[in-house]
């Protein structure tokens, strides 16, 4: 058990900068995800973690003491890889008792260790086999099997589930939650699958070309996100985004004048533009909508639908539809309406800025981050 | 449909008749077996041509029977030969004694080349090839003095230290491009694990490297066995000759006599061994090429 804070951490390779000056605390026991676009560093991040990778400067502390130098094999940390990396030429017995080896503490602890641990994980029927006798799923549990046996203060996964077939994934996906629930140990994992970090995070940190955008839980992020970036990482299909005024020849909506009304004394933050999640839409009549457009096309899901409105500007906007939709033919014209609590605004910087009927919750974090302003 | 539909398409596919591109295909079959002939007869022959020519006596050899007389009147001789008898042993240890040691080097080398980052490693990577272009004569003299240096001067050792310049670049580059396409995370793991770069190198990449390291061992092997010109050069009695040199040295009862036959039989006994030590290795590679793979 350990926490874990990173201080003003970089890393450049040459004179490409991937990590970007990073703070981050990591209470005891927290489960925290790592999510972003590829390429953001998210990996690299977790492999300073380790210690894996070194720091090219900054500091990373496990339980408050500086182990910015310490090798990973000292850390106290397990790592789970996206390839597994179990060794091929190794039973699966001696996979998860590898570490144990260098430790000298005897074959018959080893052995039993092994076992309490295969058994946990339902692998105990497979320790005489190779890594490639095995499943994906079965390769996964061994490969946190190897990182269990070491009893380690801190868990770092990365990617551990993007091998794997959809069904599977949410299986194993359970298991890591409960796995959590039943040691407690503190749990940081990189991830680009949203449903992962959505569900398994306590606390969410989204990266975007090596800096953090935002820290919070996952309701935090879905319903106050910090910026534009977030908005938009953050549900599925992704929120839909227009220019303010969205004039009447473009789709025919504007903010209502009193919205952030506040906003547009001289000096201060003017809104660029706005986004609402496909979920927030409802198709309507032509004339009935707060906005128009024609319909593109409708995808079936089964239990939902998605319809693709094309607006007068050329720019797609998606509909979230939980049962048939009103509208099915192409090219009609439909309407969409909301509500203005739905409505984000962003300023020209991409921050998200709060208004008048914004949720209260919504507005409450985004006080925490300095960017409300009294009314 | 109507023919005049299909005027209209603008692009239409020329197609003949199944039993057109069914002979088609048995033409092209036909043409790579008489291919595969070709090459195999362009490469056996000689082999070949040697085990009759070893089994025939005396006149017969001036006759072109490609039947061989199966007289092993030669071999016999041969294997009395305490000189011939004696270079094969030399020979086995030197080529033996030379793979072991170039792939140790190799092994270490690469690994430090693949893995580790030092600001050093193109030049190195680069010096170690410069070594394997200079042609054997141009260092034979100095290679001379280094040996009698060292006082390996007609020792059977002082072939090993000389054919490690040879074959000891070339262990080197086959190892290093295998090491850098070794699946980091295998490594980073080992590392979690508490390993040391040696006991990675040990525990983890020596025994998945048992396909790279055979074929390089055997190609070491192979040139250290053929090889004459250091062979002949560093060597000054007879038992301490190899192989290459023994079979060239072969002399008949008089000297107007070209023991044509005794060198054939040489020849044929001294390529038997590399071909069973490549059959036995190459069953490892093949089957090492396809198995033991990270994902799946």
């Amino acid at each position: 058990m350990a926490s874990i804070a990173l201080s003003s951490v970089t890393k450049a390779y040459g004179t490409h900068t991937v990590i970007r000056g990073v703070d981050l605390q990591i209470a005891d026991g927290e489960f925290v995800v790592f999510v972003g676009p590829s390429g953001c560093g998210k990996s690299t991040l977790l492999r300073i973690v380790a210690g894996l990778v070194p720091a090219s400067s900054g500091q990373v502390l496990i339980d408050g003491e500086d182990v910015t130098d310490v090798p990973a094999s000292k850390r106290g940390v397990a790592f789970v890889f996206q390839s597994y990396a179990l060794y091929p030429h190794m039973s699966v017995e001696r996979n998860i008792g590898f570490a144990l080896e260098t430790l000298r503490i005897g074959k018959e602890a080893i052995r039993s260790k092994v076992e309490t641990v295969a058994r946990m994980l339902k692998v105990d029927h497979l320790l005489e086999r190779r890594p490639r006798e095995l499943s994906g799923g079965q390769r996964q549990r061994v490969a946190i099997g190897r990182a269990l046996v070491r009893e380690p203060e801190i868990f770092l996964f990365d990617e551990p589930l993007s091998n794997l077939d959809s069904d599977l994934r949410m299986e194993m996906r359970i298991e890591i939650a409960r796995l959590h629930e039943d040691i407690k140990t503190t749990m940081v994992y990189v991830t680009h699958d949203q449903a992962e970090a959505m569900t398994l995070a306590d606390r969410i940190v989204v990266l975007n070309q090596g800096s953090i955008e935002q820290v919070g839980t996952p309701l935090e992020l879905y319903q106050a996100p910090a910026n534009r970036f977030v908005a938009g990482f953050i549900g599925s299909p992704r929120m839909n985004f227009g220019p303010v005024p969205l004039g009447a020849e473009a789709g025919g909506f504007s903010l209502p004048d009193d919205l952030v009304a506040h906003h547009t004394s001289p000096g201060s933050r003017q809104p660029a533009s706005i986004g609402i999640r496909p979920e927030a839409l409802s198709l309507v009549a032509p004339d009935a909508g707060r906005m128009s457009g024609v319909l593109e096309r409708v995808e079936d899901l089964g239990h939902e639908h998605f319809a693709y409105i094309r607006l007068a500007d050329q720019s797609i906007w998606v509909v979230r539809v939980a049962g048939r939709p009103p509208f099915e033919r192409r090219n009609q014209p439909v309407g969409l309406s909301f509500a203005d609590a739905d409505i984000f605004v962003f300023d020209s910087e991409g921050k998200r800025m709060a208004h008048r009927a914004t949720v209260p919750q919504a507005g409450r974090e985004a006080s925490e981050g300095g960017l409300v302003h009294e009314r | 449909m109507a023919p005049g539909a299909l005027v209209t398409s603008p692009v239409r596919i020329k197609r003949r008749s199944s039993a057109h591109y069914r002979m088609r295909r048995q033409i092209r079959r036909g043409g790579l077996g008489i291919l595969i002939l070709l090459v195999l007869a362009y490469t056996l022959f000689p082999y070949y041509w040697a085990i009759v020519s070893s089994t025939k006596q005396g006149a017969e050899l001036y006759t072109t029977a490609f039947l061989p007389a199966l007289n092993f009147g030669y071999y016999r001789q041969l294997f009395d030969n305490p000189v011939f008898m004696g270079s094969l042993v030399n020979s086995v240890f030197v080529a033996t004694g030379t793979t072991v040691v170039s792939l140790a080097l190799g092994i270490i080398s690469a690994y430090a080349l693949g893995r580790l980052d030092f600001p050093q490693k193109r030049i190195v990577l680069m010096a170690i090839l410069m070594i394997s272009i200079f042609p054997q004569v141009a260092v034979l003299s100095g290679m001379f003095e280094l040996i009698n240096a060292l006082g390996l001067y007609n020792r059977p050792s002082a072939l090993i230290v000389t054919y490690l310049l040879s074959t000891v670049p070339f262990t080197t580059w086959i190892l290093t491009t295998f090491i850098r396409e070794f699946p980091r995370e295998l490594e980073e793991a080992a590392l979690i694990d508490g390993c040391s770069h040696f006991r990675i190198l040990t525990r983890i990449l020596l025994p998945l490297m048992g396909p790279s390291l055979a074929s390089t061992g055997i190609l070491a092997f192979i040139l250290a066995w053929n090889e004459f010109l250091f062979a002949l050069t560093f060597m000054l009695t007879d038992e301490n000759k190899t192989v290459p040199v023994a079979i060239g040295l072969i002399g008949g009862t008089t000297r107007y006599e070209y023991p044509f036959g005794q060198i054939m039989a040489a020849s044929v006994t001294v390529t038997l061994p590399l071909i069973i030590v490549v059959l036995i290795f190459q069953r490892r590679i093949v089957a090492g090429l396809t198995a033991g793979a990270v994902k799946g």
